[in-house]
């Protein structure tokens, strides 16, 4: 059935998130009409303010509260090393490692046909420019190890090698299937130092 | 490896019902429509992730009910107790707990039991589609390596995502086809990898069968007519079994499907789907040279199927522990002979469960026996010189 009005307003703008179907979204909702209006705003708050102050950083597409994110305006990382992860998600949990020094592209996602992605939209015509621009030596493909992953950094690899700029892809000993920012961070600062050359 | 106990709580006519098990032969007993394949079945699903009946999970919760759980306990040939728990409800995802630890890949739970089951719905694998027989030999593969699980889930995936974008260019032309194409060659890659793999690991297993099956066939249906057996492979070539052949070396399977995939590019860029590959292939059994698919009478079928399930246990019992044996309701298909025959081959089984309704027609002597019977509609479950257990 469909609630009055403003109800059903929110119970779709819920619906709307990744990961919740209509019976989260009326369970959220009604949640939200029992807490107490202080509780209601400060999420409207958080959600209100991070579209205002956080926005995509302009070079590498990692969270940032200014035009350039805090890797990108870091002088001392390494600008030749570029890093290429799905999500800035990913991003923290090679941050997290403490072993990386260089810097990142975030893609915003990983080619899947069956979500309707292609290299078209994500963040791949950015990429190439830059490698030009900044001089970059060393491609670290680091997508996720799962088909969608794997397929984003075969696609890039044939991409960017032409262009005589070296890749590699992060070594295996990550949890097959499973996302990158999951990976537990002994694992990752592992892989980074085994990273191999792709062929 | 054995089972110690298996429960169910509200799985297909069960509503509560416990039995321990042990090892030896045990009978469930039964007239029909009690619930013995009910509770067979729901060994298989738990252990195997498919049941052989139904290929949804939908069908093994009882009905009216939103959660079933199947629980086996098992014990290894090296004495470790295991345990699996699986919990299929409606609209749901199911829930697998291997030694009481939460699973998410299905990898993670195959092999915990190790299980042969041979019913009457095997006579599909021999006379049915080339899928049926494609699911035998996964089903055996997973058993023995969980990374084959792995493997297969990728390659299914690497698949659908492929096909889809074979039939997303379909419909465009010029430079937005163009772009399609530029991350096919991505899947292909992927495709060639873990379908060679697959491929690799198909083909080792039906090696390994081949002789197995022959003289089980022999021995069982007591005819001398020669039992072969072949992979076709969708690149178009068919390699026939050697019991003396190892492990195929997957990078020429590799080049093979690469290959193959070549030729048909064209074709699957025109009917936007995946031509060549370990999905589309077969495994083909003959008897005397004639395929045992459209030539078999059905007594052949039987004692083939029955011949696939012995080598089956051979093979999964080259790595690891030995598995358990189900045969629902098989005694009663077989003539004089063949059922004498089935039963010399239990003695060499560490845990055989049967179901029949007849207990004459079962020749074993069944260290146990536990009875079958329905009242309500539920099942329950009495081994015989015990007081039944009321189900709760
Ligand atoms: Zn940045």
């Amino acid at each position: 059935m469909l609630y009055e009005g403003a109800v059903q307003d929110l119970i779709d703008e819920l619906g709307r998130l990744p990961g919740i179907g209509p019976k989260s979204a009326q369970r959220v909702a009604f949640h939200l009409l029992q807490v107490d209006a202080d509780e209601a705003n400060r999420l409207a708050t958080a959600i209100t303010t991070v579209k205002e102050t956080v926005r995509f950083c302009a070079r590498c597409f990692n969270i940032s509260e200014a035009e350039e994110c805090q890797v990108c305006r870091d002088t001392r990382r390494d600008p030749t090393v570029l890093c290429v992860v799905e999500e800035p998600r990913d991003l923290i949990a090679i941050e997290r490692t403490r072993e990386y020094r260089g810097r990142y592209h975030v893609l915003g996602g990983a080619i899947s046909p069956i979500d309707g992605v292609g290299p078209d939209d994500l963040h791949v015509r950015e990429l190439i420019a830059r490698l030009d621009d900044e001089g970059v030596q060393e491609v670290i493909l680091a997508t996720n190890p799962n088909v969608e992953g794997e397929a984003t950094a075969s696609y890039l690899s044939r991409l960017v090698q032409p262009l005589g700029v070296a890749v590699t892809r992060l070594a295996s000993g990550l949890p097959v299937g499973g996302d990158l920012d999951y990976a537990d961070e002994v694992t990752l600062a592992r892989s980074f130092t085994g990273r191999r050359a792709v062929d | 490896m054995h089972l110690t106990r298996v429960g169910l709580t509200d799985v297909r006519s069960y509503d509560r019902a416990e039995v321990r098990l042990e090892p030896g032969v045990t009978l469930f007993l039964g007239a029909n429509a009690q619930g013995k394949t009910n509770l067979v079945e729901a060994v298989l699903r738990a252990a195997i992730g498919s049941s052989h009946r139904v290929s949804g999970d939908q069908a093994l919760v009882r009905r009216d009910h939103d959660l079933g759980v199947i629980r086996l306990e098992a014990r290894t040939d090296n004495g470790r107790r295991r345990t699996l728990d699986v919990e299929i409800g409606s609209g749901r995802r199911t829930r697998t707990r291997v030694d009481g630890n939460d699973v998410t890949r299905a990898a993670d739970a195959a092999g915990v039991v190790k299980v042969v089951m041979f019913a009457p719905e095997d006579v599909a694998v021999i006379r049915g589609d080339p899928g049926e027989r494609r699911r035998f030999l996964d089903d055996l593969l997973g058993q023995r390596r969980p990374a084959y699980v792995s493997t297969r889930s990728d390659y299914d995936r690497v698949l659908r995502q492929r096909n889809q974008l074979l039939k997303q260019a379909r419909g465009l032309s010029g430079s937005s086809a163009e772009a399609a194409v530029a991350t096919l060659e991505s899947w292909t890659r992927q495709l060639v990898h873990h379908g060679a793999t697959l491929m690799a690991a198909r083909l080792a297993a039906v090696h390994a069968l081949s002789g197995i099956v022959r003289d089980t066939y022999h021995d069982v249906a007591d005819r001398p007519e020669p039992v072969t057996m072949a992979y076709e492979s969708s690149t178009g070539r068919t390699v026939q079994a050697d019991p003396g052949a190892g492990v195929p070396d997957p990078a020429p399977l590799a080049e093979e499907l690469r290959a193959a995939l070549a030729e048909v590019a064209d074709e699957e860029r025109r009917r936007g789907i995946t031509l060549v590959g370990p999905h589309r292939d077969d495994l083909v059994l003959a008897i005397d040279d004639l395929p045992a698919r459209t030539h078999a009478s059905q007594g052949e079928a039987w004692s083939l199927a029955l011949a696939l399930r012995v080598a089956t246990h051979d093979v999964l019992a080259e790595v690891g522990d030995r598995p358990l044996v189900i045969l629902d309701d098989v005694f009663a298909e077989l003539d004089l002979t063949r059922r004498r025959r089935l039963a010399d081959r239990c003695d060499h089984w560490d845990q055989v469960l049967v179901t029949a309704a007849v207990e004459s027609d079962v020749p074993l002597r069944a260290a146990h026996v536990v009875e079958v019977t329905m009242r309500d509609r539920v099942s329950s479950l009495s081994p015989r010189g015990e007081v039944a257990e009321e189900s709760a």
